[in-house]
């Protein structure tokens, strides 16, 4: 083969581009790795399905945490959800103001700010009125989903070509079911796409829930007390001094990954569009 | 003759440019009107103002009258929506809703505005599909989606979906630059043929097409009405220098 200065340049870039990978990449195979080697052993039916054990009785497991996770990721969802998308649909379609861009602003920040901030807001809110209690730990992670939800409903929207809002328009369609009907439903994929990140994203907070979900040994009882949760249930046993809790806090770990994994699968099979082109 | 549509003092502009300067020009009824001038000159601003899609673009702003049917368009109490049903638009480049299949598309001004019998919709689909000259090439497709068609496919089910919610008027936007001949003198034949129940707007690029289709032609030059007439008069003896030049090909 003959060389010269611009097929070397080109290798040494794709060599140079190709090692990024690598090096990004590393670190979150070593993580599965290392949580599949030490957790595996930890899951059975009973690690699924059971509550935990009191110090020193050997099995138990973590349903309650599993089952409290749904339940404040889903309170998180019922918040976080349509007022992200709300305000996506504000920013891209009539932000074109001073609000908006003070808006636009403000999610920048919420984005950027860390968890334990959200838990303090929850904290301070709520807990200290009604105490720990799973709305107060879905409305902490809410704040974390929202900003998300918003941003990428915007880019979503964004994306959809001006021609078609055009195209409803007129056809005498008012704006606002061309907004509903056109502009959403072209964006969909992205807007689902977006949601299901952020719960991927905020699923596995602990910092916020220990200052508001707190945790519960116990099935939920209510939404307005105290619940476990899978990033909480996996604190307390790692931070225990006992190796089989230790094998019980990979275990929970793994299964927190898995249930993510499969919620980016999802993104994975919805974004596939629905019509060939 | 009866006159459709009166232009009276059209001005309009974006932001402080102004795109168009003081027009005056009556639309016949059951006719087709050609606009043509060099790009940039306001022919698609122009056709806009006459269904109020002008206003659409942030800051575009206007002044005079545009009378339809003896009524002032932009008076007030008119909805533009009303007026976008009864003048629908075809644009330059096709485009169909994406999430959309082919009857779908169609019917979607009406599904939006509230019709949901499916019977209803099925027949206004056939319909629309068979006066836009679409019917036989997609009839056993009806469920696919809209942008798996070809480029003139597409054109025509934008027309049948103009054509869908029964406009008056419908404006044309240079709807064949991005066709081949063929897809182009399908939708020339069409025209000729719809312009026995709605009347014609059609702006293009394309000389021999305006020549062809129109019956009237309007020349633009830098966002001024240069000239107006029948069009055999304005190809074979054009009052004005400008428009000789432009039609001969000598600038635009
Ligand atoms: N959205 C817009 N914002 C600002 N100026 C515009 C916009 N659209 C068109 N113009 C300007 O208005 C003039 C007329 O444009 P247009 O009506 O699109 O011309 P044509 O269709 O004859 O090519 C042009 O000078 C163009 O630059
Ligand atoms: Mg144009």
């Amino acid at each position: 083969m003959k060389w010269n200065k611009r097929k070397l340049i080109d290798r040494i870039m794709s060599f140079l581009t190709a090692a990024c990978v690598v090096i990004a990449i590393i670190p979150l195979l070593s993580i599965l790795y290392t949580v599949t080697l030490n957790g595996i052993s930890a899951i059975n039916i009973d690690f699924l399905t059971q509550l935990p054990k009191p110090v020193g009785e050997a099995g138990g497991g973590l349903g309650n945490a599993i089952q409290g996770t749904f339940i404040v990721v889903g309170i998180a969802c019922l918040i976080g959800l349509p007022v992200g998308i709300l305000s996506g649909v504000y920013l891209s379609e009539y932000g074109e103001n001073k609000f908006g861009r003070m808006v636009s602003f403000v999610a920048d920040v919420l984005t950027g700010t860390p968890s334990i901030v959200a838990g303090i807001f929850g904290y301070t809110f709520i807990v200290l009125y009604f105490g720990f209690s799973a709305i107060a730990g879905g409305v902490a992670i809410s704040v974390l989903m929202i900003p998300i939800v918003a941003r990428t409903t915007e880019e979503s929207l964004k994306l959809v070509p001006g021609s078609l809002r055009e195209a409803s328009l007129a056809l005498g369609i008012p704006r606002w079911k061309t907004i509903l009907h056109i502009v959403l439903s072209t964006a969909m994929s992205g807007i689902i796409t977006g949601a299901l990140l952020a719960i991927a994203r905020v699923s596995g907070e602990t910092a916020p829930l220990l200052l508001t979900a707190f945790g519960n040994p116990f099935w939920a009882v209510g939404i307005d007390k105290p619940i476990s949760t899978l990033p909480a249930q996996i604190f307390t046993y790692a931070i225990s001094p006992f190796p089989d809790w230790h094998t019980k806090a990979w275990g929970g770990a793994l299964i927190l990954i898995i249930l993510i994994l499969i919620l980016n699968i999802g993104v994975r099979l919805i974004t596939r569009r629905k019509y060939r082109v | 003759m009866p006159e459709k549509i009166t232009i009276e003092n059209l001005n309009a502009w974006f932001e402080t440019k102004q795109a168009l300067h003081d027009i005056n020009l009556s639309i016949q009824e059951n006719m087709i009107t050609a606009i043509i001038g060099p790009s940039g000159c306001g022919k698609s601003t122009f056709i806009r103002c006459l269904n109020r899609m002008h206003e659409v673009v942030p800051k575009a702003k206007i002044s005079g009258k545009v009378l339809v049917d003896g009524k002032n368009i932009y008076e007030s109490d008119v909805d533009p929506v009303d007026i976008r049903r009864r003048i629908g638009m075809v644009f330059q480049k096709a485009n169909p809703f994406p999430t959309m299949s082919i009857s779908d598309n169609v019917v979607a001004g009406l599904k939006l505005s509230g019709v949901k019998d499916k019977k209803i919709l099925d027949n206004i689909a056939e319909e629309s599909l068979k006066k836009a000259a679409l019917w036989d090439e997609v009839k056993n497709d009806l469920n696919k989606s809209g942008v798996s068609l070809s480029g003139g496919q597409q054109q025509r089910l934008c027309i049948a979906r103009a054509l869908a919610v029964e406009p008056e008027i419908i404006l044309f936007d240079e709807p064949c630059s991005a066709l081949d001949p063929i897809s182009t003198s399908k939708i020339e034949d069409l025209m000729l043929e719809l312009k026995e129940k709605y009347t014609i707007v059609i702006v293009t690029h394309n000389m021999q097409q305006a020549a062809r289709v129109s019956d009237y032609t309007a020349f633009f030059l830098y966002g001024k009405l240069i000239e107006f007439g029948e069009t055999n008069q304005i190809f074979k003896k054009p009052m004005e220098k400008s428009t000789e030049d432009y039609i001969v090909g000598r600038f635009g």
